[in-house]
């Protein structure tokens, strides 16, 4: 009876592989050419830098980064989980920066009982009815930093505000997170993903008048944005407000000093005064030459989260169940201060208010301006039956 | 409203003459040479790549697009003497397969050489401001992309319809066999129509590289909107491919701008937002197939 022979060995083999692995395999599929490359090179390089501070371990174990590019195509990235997944078995998946591809790979992942540590999107739909056992967010619910915005433009008592964004999911979570926190009057203007050359938007704009913009355009849509609202002669009529992601190190890079006195919101600040956030700036710029922004913080945490969880699992993998509760135990230390999950496994957490200008080297840089929400959930965790 | 009106028609004018100049090489080697050119806007790419690093180089935006233009040149000869002088020969499917063979390889290349993050090239610095004309503002920069792009419009309705060279060249694209009866050097010709075609890519390339983004993949999908030109113009017409590029460039700007808004008076906000967006991108193909219902050979067929 060679089956019965077959089956009762694979069997054995079971039981057998619940002991400690040998080493950590990380998937981490991201945006790392085009427009949008910029995030995920920081994502990579502040989770890599971690792996490289904890010796190359994560948990003790050996760390094995898979690095993939999605080239922002949900396609790519779904061949590129697959192939992670099957062929190579990883442990975790980190890494997608893009709402829309998030949703793509998700099912693939969870169906697979593997755990995804998201270190950027978090789209409203797994915070709340799809929200998974498999999924953690290490950063933020998508809403969060534009309801942040939202508080701060209520509150300086703009009455007329245009909303510029892509037309994506992460773009419908900006203006509803914008809008569950700024009731005056709105005008949504919903762009292609990916674009870059924004004239006929900024006519309209001009045309509406409105008093204050708050444009979600991530990446090199943000950077040609900003620059050509600059160009245009816009600046001296209306003023601007972002989140995080249209306001962090790699637009400032590219724009320069006409994004000065910008205000933003961000849940991480390169300013913050905590022990484990000035070593991270010091050694995320001795490595790479140049400021962190949010983006390389959150996948410095994600790494940290990890490397937190293997360690209380004491390297066994294989208890899912035991790795979930590790998870949502949190026992790192983030660079943003402290945090914990919520229900849905995303951040309970506060949010600030961030300002451009410049620092004491003379560099254009964000200024942390104060705190806009003290310990603040998202909005969907009601919905989210967690299994 | 006057405001509004106007700058949407100068960002469709700006537009459609930087579509004209890709579509111009792209409608004569096709006219005339019968080659369909896919890597027409890897050339496009290249030619933007190098002026960027022409330009960081020497550290001046109009050095840096000289040089990054006489460089797309050489390169087009180049690929011409090499590469396509055995395609013309050849059928329709054998020019796709080499030209797309020639897209991969082109960004790769650039991806080896650059890295995949986008370059930066910005404008000059005078020009990166707004200008204002009587209380109308609108961008220096996107101004002296029309200038431009008329002066080249201008020069090449000089070339080809005042110069001999230009006769040589129509006739080529009416009728190439009798051409080549006639005793004229349709080899130097067809060179020259290649070389000249690779450097207004460079020129359209390295102009909207400060608007855009110098990038990876930044020919491709402007490749699907000057072939949309030259079918609505009429394959192998400079003249069509003016007219084609302008209306492509008005309705695709008039329809991003003023579709959304129409469609929020008659529909819901949610339907009209989903809407929206989806209807201005599709716009120019809608119209495509509309002009060509009516006129097959496009607007103004060179082959009568």
């Amino acid at each position: 009876m060679p089956t019965r022979l077959t089956v009762l060995a694979a069997a054995l083999m079971l039981a057998g592989s619940v002991h400690a692995a040998d080493k950590v395999k990380v998937g981490f599929v991201s945006t790392l050419s085009g427009p949008g490359a910029g995030l995920g090179v920081d994502i990579r390089d502040g989770f890599n830098l971690a792996v490289k501070q904890l010796n190359g371990k994560l948990g003790g174990l050996p760390a094995e980064v898979l690095i993939a590019d999605d080239q922002q195509s949900p396609d790519v990235a779904k061949q590129a989980t697959d192939k992670l997944l099957k062929r190579d078995k990883v442990d975790f998946m980190t890494g997608v920066v893009f709402s829309n591809i998030m949703l793509a790979v998700g099912p693939a992942v969870f169906q697979n009982q593997t755990f995804y540590i998201s270190a950027n999107a978090g789209p409203s739909q797994y915070a709340g009815e799809q929200c998974n056992p498999f999924f953690f967010n290490v950063a933020w619910q998508n809403d969060n930093l534009h309801e942040a915005v939202g508080k701060v433009v209520q509150d300086k008592g703009f009455k007329n505000v245009m909303i510029v964004t892509p037309n994506y999911p992460g773009g419908k979570d900006a203006v509803s997170g914008f809008k569950r926190y700024y009731k005056g009057q709105t005008e949504e203007m919903y762009t292609k993903l990916g674009q870059l050359d924004y004239a006929a938007e900024l006519a309209q704009i001009r045309a509406a008048k409105p008093d204050a913009l708050f444009f979600f355009l991530p990446g090199g849509m943000g950077i040609n944005f900003v620059k050509q609202f600059v160009a245009s002669g816009l600046s001296q009529q209306t003023q601007l407000f972002a989140p995080g992601f249209s306001a962090d190190e790699d637009v400032i890079k590219a724009v320069g000093a006409p994004m000065m006195g910008m205000f933003n919101s961000s849940h991480w600040a390169h300013d913050m005064d905590n022990a484990e956030n000035k070593r991270f700036v010091a050694e995320f710029e001795k490595e790479y030459k140049r400021l962190p922004s949010l983006y390389a913080s959150q996948g410095y945490d994600a790494a940290l989260m990890m490397d937190a969880a293997v360690r209380d699992v004491k390297g066994n993998l294989d208890d899912k169940k035991a790795l979930q509760k590790a998870l949502e135990a949190k026992r790192f230390k983030s660079v943003r201060g402290d945090f914990k999950f919520n229900s849905n496994h995303y951040p309970v957490q506060n949010y600030y208010l961030r300002a451009i200008g410049k620092d004491a080297q003379g560099r254009v840089t964000n200024k942390t301006m104060g705190t806009i929400f003290t310990n603040h959930a998202d909005a969907y965790a009601a919905q989210c039956k967690m299994k | 409203m006057t405001q509004l009106f106007l700058e949407q028609a100068l960002n469709g004018l700006q537009f459609g003459l930087m579509l004209f100049l890709l579509a111009a090489g792209l409608t004569l080697v096709f006219g005339i040479m019968d080659c369909i050119n896919l890597a027409h806007g890897s050339l496009y790419m290249v030619g933007a790549y190098f002026v960027a690093a022409a330009a960081q180089a020497a550290d001046s935006f109009w050095l840096g697009l000289g040089v990054g233009i006489a460089g797309t040149a050489v390169l087009g000869l180049l690929l011409e003497l090499s590469l396509f002088r055995q395609l013309y020969r050849r059928d329709h499917l054998a020019q796709v397969l080499a030209t797309f063979a020639l897209i991969l390889i082109a960004n790769e290349t650039v991806r080896l050489v650059w890295g995949p993050a986008p370059l930066l090239l910005n404008p000059p610095e005078a020009l990166a401001g707004p200008v204002e004309i009587a209380g109308f503002f609108y961008p220096a920069y996107r101004l002296v992309i029309i200038a431009f792009g008329l002066a080249v419009a201008g020069l090449l309705y000089l070339l080809v319809a005042k110069s001999r060279v230009g006769m040589w060249v129509r006739a080529g694209a009416s009728n190439r066999e009798m051409t080549e009866a006639l005793g004229i050097n349709v080899r130097g010709l067809f060179t020259a129509v290649f070389v000249f075609g690779a450097a207004l890519c460079a020129l359209a390339g390295g102009l909207l590289g400060p608007l855009l983004a110098v990038q990876v993949g930044m020919g491709e999908s402007v490749l699907i909107l000057a072939f949309v030109v030259i079918i609505i113009g009429g394959i192998g017409s400079i003249r069509g491919a003016l007219v084609g590029a302008l209306i492509v460039g008005t309705v695709d700007t008039l329809g991003r701008a003023l579709l959304p808004t129409l469609l929020r008076a008659l529909l819901p906000a949610d339907a009209a937002s989903t809407l929206g967006p989806a209807l201005a991108s599709i716009l120019i193909y809608l119209l495509m197939a509309g002009i060509l219902f009516f006129k097959p050979q496009g607007l103004f067929p060179a082959r009568a």
